[in-house]
């Protein structure tokens, strides 16, 4: 038995080098992470989700400008209580099974299984109702205008291919044994799997039988996948000519790169916001010198501590220019983000320092700030360049700056003052930013903030398919929070891509690669 | 003999016991698994009852209990970061941690006998000196700049080598090598190269010392009033006589090389243990660094129970201690 799979496994590798010799254009790339697992439902986590959109499909997808586009459904429209989507017809799964409507069902019973990472996604899909072998409707709880953004991330799997391998379920975390799913994939997608060494080499091969072929200027016959963690060495194999693309280029060796013979480095603005969080929840702060009350219950404290800290210094000194400053905690791009609440508060010591005085804290207070630092780009320093600020101000911060598994169960129990976040939007609208980080009861608000006509709203454009007054009802929650300032916006991240110049790879402020669309010379 | 043998048995598995207690305990302090382990929009009710499950939210005795008693069942749980048996992962991994140790202790051995022996003859030779100054270098720089200057030098500018990786890899299905290749060979150098140079250093100076104060003892003298060659000398009687120490502390030095290869094979994306054991760190992958340190324990519990043996064999002191 175990023979019989050494020898399967060989006879693997030894096809794998024949048709290597055959492939025309392959692309080499690395980034930090691997994916976490190839099991589709698994892990929500960006890196898995870019690897596994390669092999499997979703019915709604999103291109590098992170427009919506048909995927597996060709067509979709809303009702009062769900949305109907037309599915594609003569799509295979790599196997050959044909792609139905019973495998939407099937897919979308799985998202929602316990162990899935993609119930709070799959979840607003209350049933899936089949019309025929190529329609279906996702009925949902009332309406919800904004389903098709939720699902781009929720992939059609094969029900006969997970019931003959036993994978109906994802695998449960408190399980003991691998799962089929977690290194073997079967989707619809341009790319399939030939071969997958978590941590070393995951290879993937063009699909011939794809429905999109020919119809996407991709010409990738091949990719090779090998993740390098330390990034001086990932920049080494891009200058070396060993990889054509690194995801994830340090900041600090981007002018390097572009000043290297055949390199280039793309950049775009990320969908990720940088920001501080103050606790102005609690009556007493825990790591104050200010005893018996909160000054961040205070607006003028707040506002003081937007004007204190100077984004434009925080871009030029910390992040190489990479970043945009900005005065709202979601990123343009995202429904709600507009130039008017994008701009920043403005940098004004001096008002900072009166609005401190007439708030009671003439001399300032001590406080301390906590801090990822393995999480984003230059996260300490730019807690450190924040500390100096706040100081000109009076504030004294005690940096705490420790590793993301340490510093996010402070934010998630709420033992923090002060602490630094960031937030990607994955639907493109301001609801997820609500329903995470303004609403009073919001997973990630650990800022204590409730205002009662923003949990209102909240609510509200969960349903609401007036898309007019929808969108005024969100600029109005902006309004409110830009006023009241429970967090302090410092950037958006801005992503950048190194590759080789014969390599064309349209950047995604998903940080997603899309080979389907990228092309060698 | 026997008693002596069972009483070391019966240290290691106490020691092993500790060790891993004492690791189990700093688990605590690494962080929370569960918010890596899931999408940022689970609820915190999801995050509650995945910690349960896990059983991270009881006392870390009960936790280590519970480790044990799996663990003498051979079950090593699942990796929280690939979702892969452990005891599996570390199997897989371990091929390529020991190549790279057994080459670069080839390579520790060869450069630090020769330049030793050199430097302990020819003492005043401006290429002695040269050889002893370039090799502080050795023990002066960390590991992680001697790798990444390599890289550089070899891969880059000069495109010799490849920069990362284990490329060349025949799988002989209980083992893959890297020895059987071109490419693998390739592969193998620079980190080997990185791993050894401090051992190298070590191995060339303890050789040098050893060989100036064999090379004043009688016995040389005498040898050289005999007029033998100098290659007789030299070779036959000086070296020999220094090789003792030098092994005893090879021995000892492979345990440390296995378990501390880390820094090496992150650099270098040297697919072993060290670099697993990287990645879990940071991810807090608990059920892999529970098992790997225990590993890692028993590695050295080995080691230390083969050089003890060794002195028993050679070291007739012991013997009448132990009786």
């Amino acid at each position: 038995m175990k023979f019989a799979k050494y020898l399967g496994a060989s006879v693997a590798a030894l096809a794998l080098m024949a048709s290597a010799a055959s492939a025309q254009n392959v692309l080499r790339w690395t980034s930090q992470g691997d994916a976490l697992t190839l099991d589709p439902h698994s892990q929500n986590e960006g890196p898995t989700n870019a690897m596994n959109g390669m092999i499997y499909e979703s019915l709604v997808s999103r291109d590098a400008d992170l427009a919506l586009q048909p995927e597996l459904a060709e067509s979709w429209e809303s009702s009062a209580d769900g949305w109907t989507f037309k599915l594609r017809k003569g799509v295979k799964f790599h196997d050959g099974a044909d792609f139905t409507a019973e495998d939407v069902v099937f897919s979308f019973a799985r998202a929602n299984e316990e162990s899935s990472d993609f119930k709070e996604q799959a979840t607003n899909v209350a049933s899936v109702e089949v019309i025929d072998d190529h329609t279906v409707k996702l009925r949902t709880d009332g309406p919800n205008p904004i389903l098709p953004n939720q699902m781009t991330s929720i992939y059609m799997v094969d029900k006969g291919w997970a019931e003959a391998n036993n994978v109906v379920k994802p695998q449960d975390f408190a399980a003991k044994d691998e799962t089929y799913a977690v290194r073997n994939a079967n989707g619809t997608g341009p790319f399939k799997l030939v071969s997958r060494a978590p941590d070393e080499l995951t290879v993937l091969d063009r699909n011939p039988d794809w429905w999109g072929e020919g119809q996407f200027p991709g010409n990738i016959d091949r990719i090779e996948y090998r993740p390098i963690a330390n990034a001086a060495t990932r920049v080494a194999a891009l200058l070396s000519g060993e990889v054509d693309f690194v995801l994830d280029p340090p900041l600090q060796d981007l002018k390097r790169i572009e000043g290297a013979a055949g390199l280039k480095v793309t950049t775009v603005a990320q969908i990720r916001s940088i920001f501080f969080g103050l606790d102005q929840g609690v009556d007493e702060l825990r790591t104050s010198d200010v005893k018996g009350k909160n000054p961040f219950k205070d607006v003028r404290v707040r506002e003081a501590f937007n004007l204190a800290v100077d984004k434009e210094a925080i871009k030029r000194v910390v992040m190489e220019g990479l970043s945009f400053p900005t005065g709202i905690i979601t990123p343009p791009g995202v429904l709600g983000n507009t130039p008017d609440n994008d701009t920043p508060y403005g940098f004004d010591v001096e008002k900072a320092k009166s609005l401190l005085a007439d708030a009671g804290y003439p001399n300032g207070f001590s406080i301390q700030l906590d801090c990822p630092n393995n999480r984003y780009n230059n996260d300490e320093k730019i807690c450190q360049a924040a500390v100096a600020m706040l100081a000109k101000i009076g504030v004294k911060v005690n940096l705490d700056a420790i590793p993301k598994a340490q510093h996010f169960p402070k934010i998630q129990n709420r033992t923090s003052d002060f602490y630094m976040l960031g937030w990607g939007v994955p639907t493109l609208d301001s609801h997820y930013v609500f329903q995470y980080l303004l609403e009073g009861e919001g997973s990630w608000n650990a800022t204590g903030y409730s205002n009662p006509r923003v949990n209102e709203i909240t609510q509200v454009i969960a349903t609401e398919t007036d898309l007019a007054k929808r969108t005024a009802m969100i600029d109005e929650a902006w309004d409110i929070v830009k006023a009241e300032m429970p967090y302090v916006p410092i950037h958006h991240q801005v992503i950048a891509w190194a590759m080789s110049e014969n390599l064309e790879a349209p950047i995604g402020a998903d940080d997603a690669l899309r080979p389907r669309f990228a092309v060698m010379k | 003999m026997f008693a002596f043998i069972l009483r070391r048995l019966a240290q290691s598995i106490l020691v092993m016991a500790v060790v891993s207690a004492i690791a189990f305990s700093l688990f605590n302090f690494v962080g929370d698994p569960v918010n890596n382990m899931v999408g940022q929009d689970a609820t915190r009710e999801d995050r509650v009852r995945i910690r349960q499950e896990l059983g991270l939210d009881d006392p870390v005795l009960t936790q280590y209990v519970r480790f044990l008693g799996n663990a003498v069942q051979g079950e090593f749980g699942l990796s929280y970061r690939i979702k892969r048996p452990v005891d599996q992962l570390i199997l897989e991994r371990l091929p390529a941690t020991l190549e790279l140790v057994l080459v670069s202790a080839v390579i520790a051995l060869v450069l630090g006998i020769t330049a030793g022996v050199y430097t302990g003859i020819q003492r005043n030779s401006w290429f002695s000196r040269f050889i002893l100054s370039s090799s502080l270098v050795g023990v002066s720089l960390p590991t992680f700049i001697i790798g990444i200057a390599l890289i550089y030098i070899f891969a880059v500018y000069l495109r010799w080598l490849p920069s990362s990786g284990r490329g060349g890899v025949v799988d002989l299905g209980w083992w893959k090598t890297s020895f059987l290749t071109i490419d693998g060979w390739r592969a193998i150098l620079l980190p080997a190269l990185t791993l050894s140079l401090f051992q190298t250093t070590m191995i060339l100076r303890l050789v040098r010392a050893e060989m100036l104060e064999v090379m004043q003892s009688d016995f040389i003298k005498f040898a050289r009033a005999r007029g033998l060659s100098e290659r007789a000398i030299n070779f036959g009687h000086a070296l020999k006589n220094t090789l003792v120490p030098v092994i005893t502390i090879i021995g000892i030095n492979i345990g440390g090389l296995i378990a501390f290869s880390v820094i090496t094979e992150t650099v270098f994306q040297w697919p072993g243990t060290g670099l697993m054991f990287i990645q879990a760190v940071d991810f807090v992958d608990v059920p892999i660094m529970s098992a790997y340190l225990c590993f890692v324990a028993l590695v050295f519990v080995i080691v230390n129970l083969v050089v003890d043996l060794m002195y028993f064999a050679i070291d007739p002191r012991i013997r009448i201690g132990a009786q």
